[in-house]
C-alpha cells in the first residue's frame, strides 16, 4: 500500500510550476513589468515549496518502510523488447515518471526551499539589472530542470534534468554576455560537463545494456512485480549468481555515472569549470554552484548507491577522489582575493567532502552534509553577493576590510555561516561533516587524516575571508566608500532565514554520540540499504563512544586552530601572510596560479584542440575548398575556355565562312544592281535586241 | 490605199522615239509618256495589220491596249505623287532606295 494524499498525488506538478512561468518569461516576459515578473516567478517557485513540503510531510506522516510514492505518468521511451548482454528478454521502457523517496524528499526541500529564499533574494539584488526577465525566465528553467533531475524515477529521465541544468548553468555563467569573461567561462562550464556528461551517458547505456531498465526501483508502484527497476534487477542477478558483488561490469558502470558526476559535481580533474563560473550574477552561484546544480552529482552516486555497493573498488575510486578533491581544492582557496573565488574553492572542495562520504558507504551522511552545505553556502554567496552590492560591485578583498558595522545583518549572518563551515559545534556544518569524518575514520584514517587537514584549511581559508571583508582597516575605494549601505529587505530576510537554517540545520541529525538519535541517517535507511542485505550500507552509526568523543574533539580543535591562525595572520600580525609568502614564493605563486591546471588543461587538451580546429580547417580552406571548390572552378573554366574556342572558331568560324562565301560569289553581280532605272530600262531593250537578234538568226 | 510599209515606218519612229525617251530621260513623268507612244506604235501596228487582213481581231486589241494604257497612266501617275510627297523628287535616277 503506498502512502497518498493530495500533494504525494500532485507530486508531478511540482517541476511543471516553474516550467510554466519559465516558457512565460522566455516567450513573453518582455512585456511584464518587473513587479509582474517577480511576482510569478518567485510565486511559481512558492507554490513549487509548498507542493513538494506538502507531499514531503504527507510521506512522512507514512510508515518508516511504506515510505515511498512512484508514479509514472506516461511511458516517454517504449523501446520494446531487447535482449540484454546476458541474452535475458526485456521490455525496454524509459517512463516520464515521479518517485518520491527519502532522498528525493531531502533533495526536492533542499531545492525548492534555498531556491525559494534565493529567488527572493534576487528580486533585491538584480532589481537594478537590464534583462530582469530573462534572468528569472533562465532561473526558473533551472528550477524545472532540477526539480525534474531530483524527481525523475529513471536515469535517462534523471539524464535530462542533468543536460537541462547543465544548459541554465551555460545560460546563467554567461548572462552578462557582452562581457566576453563571462561568454567564455559559460562556454567552459558547458563544455567540460560535456566531457562528464560522455561518461554518464557511456554509464547509461552500459547499464542498459547489462540490466535492461533504468527505473531506480519499482517500489512504490501500484504493483511492484510488475515493473522493473536497477535495485530489483541487482537483487535478482545477485540472487541467481549471474551477477557477483564487485562484477567488472558493475565497477565500469559505476566508474562511467561516476565521470559524469565528477563533470557536475567539479570533481578532480574536471573541476575547472566552476571557479570561472563566478562570472555569473551571484544568486546564480549560491543557487546552482553552490546548493543544488553540483549536488547533483551527490545524488546520483547516491541514488544509484545499490549499484555503487555492489562495486567497491568505484565506490574506493569516488572516496579517494573525493578526499583529494576536498584538499586539493581547500589548498587552493588560501591564496585568492577574489571572494567569490575563493566561495568556489570552498564548495568543490565541500563537495569533495560529499564524495568521500559517498565513497566510504556513508550515504545518508553525504546527503546530510549535501543538505547542510546548501544552506550555509548559499548563505555564503548570497552575503558575498550583498557584500559586492554595499561596495559597489568590487570582488576584490584586497578593496574591502572593516565592513563589520556598516552593513550589520550581512556580517552577522555571513559569521554563522562561516562558523558553520568551519565546523563550529553546534552548528550545522559541525555535525554533518564530523558525521563523514567518523564514517570515514571507520573505513580508513588515511582518508579521515586527509578530510581532516581539510577541515582546518577550510576553517582557515573562512575566517581569512571574513577577517579580510568584515574586520581590520577599510580599504574600500573612497568612491564606493561612500556608497557603502546595507542591502534591501528582500536580501537580508533570506540571509536570516538561511543563517538559522546554518544553525539547527544539522540538528535532525545529531549524532548519537552526543545523545542524539540521528533521525537523517534513519530516514534516508529504506533508500540506502543497497540491493541485498550482505552488500548493505554499515548501518545507524556504531563507533564507540569513546573514539566518536576524540574524533569531534580533534576535529573541533583544528577547526579552531584554523580561526585562530587567519586571526593570527590577518587581524593581529597583518605582516605575516607576506612574509610567509616571501619565504615561500615557489609555493605561494603555485597556488596563487592554482597548480597551474588551467595552462596545464590549455597546453594539454583546449590548445591541442584549437590545433585540430586549425588542421582541419587548413584541411577545409587547401583540400575541401582549394582541391575541390577551386578546383571544379578552375576545370569548369578550362573547359568552358575550350568550348569558347570551339564556338569561335568552328560554329562561328563556319557561318562566317559561309557568309564569306556567298558574299564573295555575289560580288559580281552587284555591279548589275545600280538602282538606277534608266539602265534597267536600257537592259531590257538590249536584252529584246539580242533576243530579237538571237531569234532571227535561229529562224534564218 | 496608203500601203503598210508607211505604217510601220511610222510605228518604227514612234517606238524608237518612245524607247530613247525612256532610256534618256530622268523625269518618270516623261518616261511615261515615252511608255504611251511605245503602246501607241503598237496599236498603229494593230491596226494597220487589221485593216491589211480584213480581221476586226486587231482592232479590238487596239482598244485594249487603250484602256490598259489609261490604268497604267491612273496608276503610274499615283505612285509618283505618293513618292513625290517622300521625297520631293520624280528623278528616276534618285529612286535608289532599294539598292543595297
Amino acid at each position: 500500500m503506498t502512502p497518498s494524499g493530495y500533494f504525494l498525488d500532485h507530486v508531478w506538478l511540482v517541476p511543471l510550476f516553474p516550467l510554466f512561468t519559465a516558457a512565460l518569461m522566455l516567450l513573453a516576459g518582455r512585456r511584464l513589468r518587473n513587479g509582474a515578473v517577480s511576482a510569478l516567478c518567485v510565486g511559481s517557485v512558492a507554490a513549487s515549496f509548498v507542493f513538494a513540503a506538502g507531499a514531503v510531510l504527507q510521506l512522512v506522516a507514512a510508515d518508516p518502510a511504506q515510505r515511498v510514492k512512484q508514479m509514472i505518468l506516461f511511458a516517454w521511451v517504449p523501446a520494446g523488447p531487447m535482449h540484454t548482454a546476458a541474452g535475458r528478454l526485456v521490455d525496454f521502457v524509459a517512463d516520464w515518471g515521479v518517485l518520491l523517496d527519502p532522498l528525493s524528499s531531502v533533495m526536492v526541500l533542499v531545492v525548492t526551499g534555498v531556491g525559494l529564499l534565493i529567488h527572493i533574494y534576487s528580486i533585491g539584488y538584480m532589481g537594478h539589472e537590464g534583462g530582469y526577465y530573462r534572468f528569472f525566465g533562465y532561473m526558473n528553467l533551472f528550477m524545472f530542470s532540477m526539480l525534474t533531475l531530483v524527481l525523475a524515477n529513471n536515469l535517462l529521465l534523471l539524464f535530462v534534468g542533468w543536460e537541462g541544468v547543465g544548459l541554465c548553468s551555460y545560460l546563467l555563467i554567461g548572462f552578462y554576455f557582452l562581457r566576453r569573461s563571462a561568454a567564455d567561462a559559460g562556454k567552459k562550464a558547458f563544455i567540460v560537463n560535456r566531457v562528464g556528461d560522455t561518461g554518464f551517458l557511456l554509464g547509461v547505456f552500459l547499464l542498459v545494456a547489462t540490466l535492461g531498465t533504468v527505473r531506480f526501483t519499482s517500489a512504490g508502484l501500484p504493483v511492484p512485480s510488475a515493473y522493473s527497476g536497477i535495485a530489483q534487477a541487482l537483487a535478482a542477478g545477485i540472487e541467481s549468481h549471474a551477477l557477483a558483488a564487485g562484477a567488472p561490469v558493475l565497477t565500469a558502470i559505476a566508474l562511467l555515472l561516476f565521470v559524469g558526476a565528477t563533470g557536475k559535481s567539479a570533481q578532480l580533474p574536471l573541476y575547472v569549470w566552476l571557479p570561472d563560473a563566478m562570472e555569473g550574477p551571484t544568486p546564480v552561484s549560491a543557487l546552482i554552484h553552490a546548493a543544488t546544480m553540483v549536488t547533483a552529482g551527490v545524488y546520483m552516486v547516491a541514488r544509484m548507491n545499490a549499484l555503487y555497493q555492489l562495486a567497491p573498488l568505484a565506490l574506493e575510486v569516488v572516496a579517494v577522489v573525493g578526499a583529494a578533491t576536498a584538499i586539493f581544492a581547500a589548498t587552493l582557496g588560501l591564496a585568492q582575493n577574489d571572494i567569490k573565488r575563493v566561495l568556489a574553492y570552498s564548495t568543490i572542495s565541500q563537495l569533495g567532502y560529499m564524495f568521500l562520504a559517498l565513497g566510504v558507504g556513508a550515504f545518508a551522511a553525504g546527503i546530510f552534509h549535501l543538505m547542510t552545505h546548501a544552506f550555509f553556502k548559499a548563505l555564503l554567496f548570497l552575503g558575498s553577493g550583498s557584500v559586492i552590492h554595499a561596495v559597489s560591485g568590487e570582488q576584490d578583498m584586497r578593496k574591502m576590510g572593516a565592513l563589520w558595522s556598516r552593513i550589520p545583518t550581512t556580517a552577522k549572518t555571513f559569521l554563522i555561516a562561516a562558523l558553520a563551515i568551519a565546523g563550529i559545534p553546534p552548528l550545522a556544518g559541525f555535525v554533518s561533516k564530523d558525521e563523514i569524518l567518523g564514517k570515514a575514520f571507520e573505513h580508513s584514517p588515511l582518508l579521515w587524516l586527509v578530510g581532516f587537514v581539510t577541515a582546518g584549511l577550510t576553517a582557515f581559508y573562512m575566517f581569512r575571508l571574513v577577517n579580510m571583508t568584515f574586520f581590520g582597516t577599510s580599504r574600500v575605494d573612497p568612491e564606493a566608500a561612500r556608497h557603502i549601505h546595507e542591502s534591501p529587505r528582500s536580501m537580508t530576510m533570506p540571509l536570516v532565514i538561511l543563517a538559522a537554517l546554518s544553525v539547527i540545520g544539522g540538528w535532525i541529525g545529531w549524532p548519537v554520540a552526543l545523545g542524539g538519535v540521528n533521525r537523517f541517517e534513519r530516514f534516508l535507511e529504506p533508500v540506502t540499504r543497497g540491493a541485498t542485505p550482505e552488500t548493505a550500507a554499515e548501518g545507524v552509526a556504531h563507533h564507540t563512544m569513546a573514539g566518536g568523543y576524540a574524533l569531534m574533539a580533534v576535529s573541533v580543535g583544528i577547526a579552531l586552530a584554523g580561526i585562530w591562525l587567519a586571526y593570527a595572520f590577518y587581524i593581529r600580525r597583518r605582516e605575516l601572510p607576506g612574509r610567509v609568502a616571501a619565504s615561500w614564493p615557489r609555493l605561494y605563486r603555485l597556488l596563487y596560479r592554482k597548480y597551474y591546471v588551467d595552462e596545464v588543461y590549455d597546453a594539454m587538451f583546449v590548445n591541442r584542440t584549437k590545433d585540430l580546429g586549425t588542421a582541419l580547417g587548413a584541411f577545409d580552406a587547401g583540400v575541401v575548398d582549394g582541391l575541390g571548390v577551386d578546383g571544379a572552378g578552375w576545370l569548369t573554366r578550362a573547359t568552358s575556355r575550350l568550348s569558347i574556342w570551339w564556338d569561335t572558331w568552328i560554329v562561328d568560324g563556319l557561318v562566317n565562312v559561309v557568309g564569306r562565301a556567298v558574299r564573295a560569289l555575289s560580288y559580281p553581280v552587284r555591279w548589275v544592281q545600280t538602282g538606277v532605272v534608266s539602265s534597267y530600262a536600257l537592259f531590257i531593250v538590249l536584252g529584246i535586241v539580242l533576243g530579237i537578234v538571237l531569234l532571227g538568226y535561229r529562224l534564218h | 490605199m496608203i500601203p503598210i510599209g508607211h505604217y510601220l515606218f511610222l510605228s518604227l519612229a514612234l517606238f524608237i522615239i518612245g524607247v530613247i525617251g525612256v532610256l534618256t530621260r530622268r523625269n518618270v513623268i516623261i518616261i511615261l509618256m515615252s511608255i504611251e507612244l511605245i503602246l501607241n506604235a503598237v496599236n498603229i501596228n494593230l491596226v494597220a495589220f487589221a485593216r491589211l487582213f480584213g480581221d476586226v481581231a486587231g482592232q479590238v486589241f487596239a482598244i485594249f491596249i487603250i484602256t490598259d494604257a489609261a490604268a497604267e497612266a491612273a496608276v503610274g501617275l499615283g505612285i509618283i505623287i505618293a513618292f513625290f510627297r517622300n521625297r520631293e523628287t520624280v528623278l528616276s535616277d534618285e529612286m535608289d532606295m532599294l539598292k543595297w
